[in-house]
C-alpha cells in the first residue's frame, strides 16, 4: 500500500487535462459517449470527426498515441465479432472483393467499430489522466451512492493486494512442481480460488474492524471539498459540446 | 463479453440501465442485511458493508484473472456471477459484480459508458438472480448434505451462464442496431454459453466445496445446513460429555462440566417445518392440475398423437377403467370438455395426495415404532401432478 495507489493506466502529468476536477470530466466522458452513440451511422464524416476531437483533447493532455493504441487492443474481442456481421445478417446483399456480404451487416459492423472504439478512447483518456482518487471522488459528487463509492474504493485499493495474494498463491504451486495443463488440474486451481476467497472474506473482516476501532460509523469523511468553478466546467463542456454539433449536422445533412 | 458502446440501441440501453440503478439500490439495501448477519461479530450492518463487499468484489476482480487451461493453448477464467451468489449471498453477488463492471468500464474501458447498464442487467443481475433460485430451490430439495450443497452450485452456475446469453439476446432482439436474425443470435450466444456454463460450473462447484470444507459458515447458501451445538448425554452421567460432531460450530467451546443440568434451549428448535413446503406443494398441483389444464392441448400425449395421427391406435382395446365416472382425464357428465379436464386432475391430485400421504404416514409411524428416538426429518411426500 505504500507505493502511491497511481494504477498502470495512469499517466502523471500537469497538462491542463488533468487539472481538470474529477467529476467535470467524468461528466464531459459520459456526455460524449452518449452523444457518439446518437449519431447515425451513415454519417462516417461525423465519426472522422469525433475521433479528431478526441485527438486534439489527447494532445492537451499529452498522451502519446502509442499509449492510447495500445490500450485500444481491449476492444479485440468485440471486434471478431463485428467481422461475423457482414456474414450473417440479412437484407440485400453486396460483393465485396468476391465475399458475399450483406450491406446491413457492413453497416452494424461499421457502427459497432466506429461507436465503440470511440467509447473506449474517451475511457482511456480519462483513465490516464485522472488519479484513482480522484475518479472515485468525481463519482461521489455527481450523487452515485456513497456506499457504492466506498465499496467500489475498498475493491481498487485492495483489488492489488489480492491479486498479489494470488500471484503468491501461483509461485507457491510452482515452486511445488505443480504446473496446470488441463482440466484434471482444475480441483487444484479452484482449491486456491476457495482459499483466496477466504482470505479475501477474512481480511475484510480485519480491515472493517481496524477501522471501527479508528472511529469508523459507516461513513467516510469528507477532506476536501473541492468544487468546479465555471471556467473548469465551461472547459470541461467543450468536449461534448463540440460533439453534439457535430451529431446535430449528422441529422441534418 | 463486455457490451461496448454502440451495441445496442439508446433507448434499450437507458432502459437497462434504468433497471440496472434500481437493481443496484434494491441490493445496497439487501446487502447491508446480509452482511449484518455474516461472520462472528454482531455489527449493525451498515458499517460492515463497505469493507465486506468491497473485498469481496476485489476478489471476484482477483478470481477472473486466474486462468483455467482447457486444452493445449486455450484456457477460461471464471465469471463470478455464481460464485458470488453462493458464497455472500444474492444481494451482496449483484453488488460486487456491478461494482466490478463498473471499475471495468470506468478505469479498464473495458465495456461501454452507456452499455454499462445492459452489462450489469446481464452479467450481474440475471447470473446471480438465476444461479442463487436454482441453488435456493436445489438446496431445499436435496437431502441436506455438503454433496447436494456442491450438486447445487454446480447447476447453478451451469444455468446462470446459459440465462445470460438468453437476456443479451433479448435485449438485442428489442434494440440490436444490425437486423441479424434473432434466432441466429440465440442459437451462436447459447450455444457458446452453455459450453462456457460447463466450466463455470465445475470450477463454481469445485471452489464452493472447497470453502465449504475449511469455512462452511462463510458459505451463504449452506448457511441453513448449520445446525445449533447438540448436547448428547451420556448414559453415565457425569463421565463422557459427547458433543456433536457438527460441522460449523464445533469450535465452540461446550459446556461440558453439568451433562445432568442441561440449559439446552429446546433441542427440537433446529428441525424445520415441512409445512410450507408442503402448501406450496399442494397450491402447484393443484394450480397445474385445475388451472393449466384448462389451456392444455387436446392431445397432451405425444405418443397419443402419433399414434393417432400414424393410425396405430386403430386396433387398440379400451381401456380396463375405460367408463369409470373419470376415464381419459374428465369427468363423466360435465359438458365443457375443460372444465371437466381440471376437475379431473383436481380430483386426481386430491386422490394420489391422500394415497401418498396415507402411505407416508404408515411407514413413519412403522419407523417411530421401530426406533423410538428416530429423526423424522424424510421429506414430505412430492405432492402429485397430473394435469
Amino acid at each position: 500500500m505504500g507505493a502511491g495507489h497511481a494504477h498502470k493506466l495512469y499517466r502523471d502529468g500537469a497538462s491542463p487535462v488533468h487539472a481538470l476536477p474529477a467529476h467535470c470530466k467524468i461528466a464531459a466522458v459520459l456526455g460524449f459517449v452518449l452523444v457518439v452513440v446518437a449519431t447515425p451511422r451513415t454519417a462516417v464524416w461525423a465519426f472522422a470527426l469525433y475521433a479528431v476531437l478526441l485527438a486534439a483533447v489527447a494532445a492537451a493532455a499529452r498522451v502519446p498515441a502509442g499509449f492510447l493504441l495500445r490500450r485500444l487492443l481491449i476492444e479485440v474481442p468485440f471486434v471478431a465479432f463485428a467481422v461475423l456481421m457482414p456474414f450473417v445478417a440479412q437484407g440485400p446483399r453486396t460483393h465485396v472483393l468476391g465475399l458475399d456480404l450483406s450491406v446491413g451487416g457492413l453497416w452494424g459492423a461499421w457502427n459497432i467499430l466506429a461507436k465503440g472504439t470511440l467509447g473506449v478512447a474517451a475511457s482511456v483518456l480519462l483513465a490516464a489522466t485522472t488519479e484513482l482518487r480522484q475518479l472515485l471522488l468525481g463519482l461521489e459528487r455527481l450523487k452515485v451512492p456513497p456506499l457504492l463509492v466506498q465499496i467500489a474504493g475498498f475493491m481498487i485499493r485492495y483489488g492489488d493486494v489480492i491479486t498479489d495474494e494470488m500471484r503468491r498463491m501461483r509461485i507457491a504451486r510452482l515452486s511445488r512442481g505443480f504446473e496446470a495443463r488441463g482440466v484434471r488440474h482444475w480441483g487444484v486451481l479452484a482449491k486456491s480460488a476457495g482459499a483466496l476467497f477466504i482470505r479475501s472474506y477474512e481480511r475484510g473482516e480485519r480491515v472493517h474492524l481496524a477501522m471501527v476501532s479508528r472511529g469508523y460509523t459507516g461513513t467516510m469523511p469528507v477532506l476536501d471539498r473541492t468544487t468546479a468553478t465555471r471556467t473548469q466546467w465551461t472547459r470541461a463542456a467543450a468536449l461534448p459540446l463540440a460533439a453534439l454539433a457535430v451529431c446535430l449536422l449528422g441529422w441534418t445533412l | 463479453m463486455h457490451v461496448p458502446d454502440g451495441f445496442i440501441n439508446a433507448p434499450v440501453s437507458a432502459a437497462a440501465g434504468v433497471v440496472a440503478a434500481a437493481a443496484v439500490a434494491v441490493s445496497l439495501r439487501g446487502a447491508r442485511r446480509e452482511l449484518a448477519g455474516a461472520g462472528t461479530g454482531g455489527g449493525t450492518g451498515a458499517d460492515r458493508t463497505a469493507p465486506l463487499a468491497g473485498l469481496v468484489a476485489a476478489f471476484i476482480f482477483a478470481v477472473q484473472m486466474l486462468n483455467f487451461p482447457v486444452a493445449a493453448g486455450t484456457s477460461g477464467h471464471l465469471l463470478g456471477g455464481a460464485l458470488a451468489a453462493i458464497l455472500v449471498g444474492p444481494y451482496t453477488g449483484v453488488l460486487c459484480v456491478s461494482v466490478v463492471l463498473l471499475m471495468q468500464g470506468v478505469l479498464f474501458a473495458d465495456g461501454g459508458l452507456t452499455a454499462l447498464g445492459i452489462n450489469i442487467s446481464d452479467m450481474a443481475l440475471t447470473t446471480t438472480v438465476v444461479a442463487y433460485g436454482v441453488f435456493r430451490l436445489l438446496v431445499k430439495v436435496l437431502p441436506r448434505t455438503r454433496r447436494s450443497i456442491t450438486v447445487a452450485s454446480f447447476a447453478a452456475a451451469l444455468l446462470s451462464v446459459p440465462a445470460a446469453a438468453v437476456c443479451f439476446t433479448a435485449l438485442y432482439a428489442l434494440g440490436g442496431t444490425t437486423d441479424v436474425p434473432i434466432g441466429k443470435v440465440f442459437t451462436a450466444m447459447v450455444g457458446v454459453h452453455v459450453l462456457i456454463g460447463l466450466g463455470e460450473a465445475v470450477i463454481t462447484a469445485l471452489t464452493v466445496g472447497a470453502v465449504i470444507a475449511v469455512r462452511p459458515d462463510l458459505v451463504h447458501g449452506a448457511r441453513d445446513l448449520a445446525r445449533p451445538l447438540e448436547l448428547r448425554t451420556a448414559p453415565l452421567a457425569g463421565t463422557a460429555p459427547a458433543a456433536a460432531p457438527d460441522q460449523t460450530t464445533a469450535d465452540e467451546p461446550t459446556p461440558a462440566s453439568a451433562p445432568a443440568s442441561t440449559p439446552t434451549p429446546a433441542p427440537a428448535a433446529p428441525r424445520r417445518s415441512t409445512r410450507p413446503l408442503w402448501l406450496a406443494g399442494l397450491a402447484a398441483a393443484l394450480l397445474c392440475a385445475g388451472g393449466l389444464s384448462y389451456y392444455a392441448s387436446s392431445s397432451p400425449d405425444g405418443l397419443e398423437k402419433v399414434a393417432h395421427d400414424k393410425g396405430l391406435d386403430s386396433k387398440t382395446e379400451a381401456h380396463a377403467a375405460a367408463d369409470s365416472p373419470l376415464a381419459d382425464y374428465s369427468v363423466k357428465d360435465i359438458a365443457d370438455p375443460r372444465l371437466a379436464g381440471g376437475l379431473a386432475g383436481v380430483i386426481g391430485v386430491a386422490a394420489t395426495l391422500a394415497v401418498g400421504t396415507g402411505v407416508f404416514v404408515v411407514l413413519r409411524r412403522r419407523k417411530a415404532a421401530a426406533t423410538p428416538a428416530a429423526d423424522a426429518d424424510a421429506p414430505a411426500p412430492a405432492p402429485a401432478e397430473q394435469g
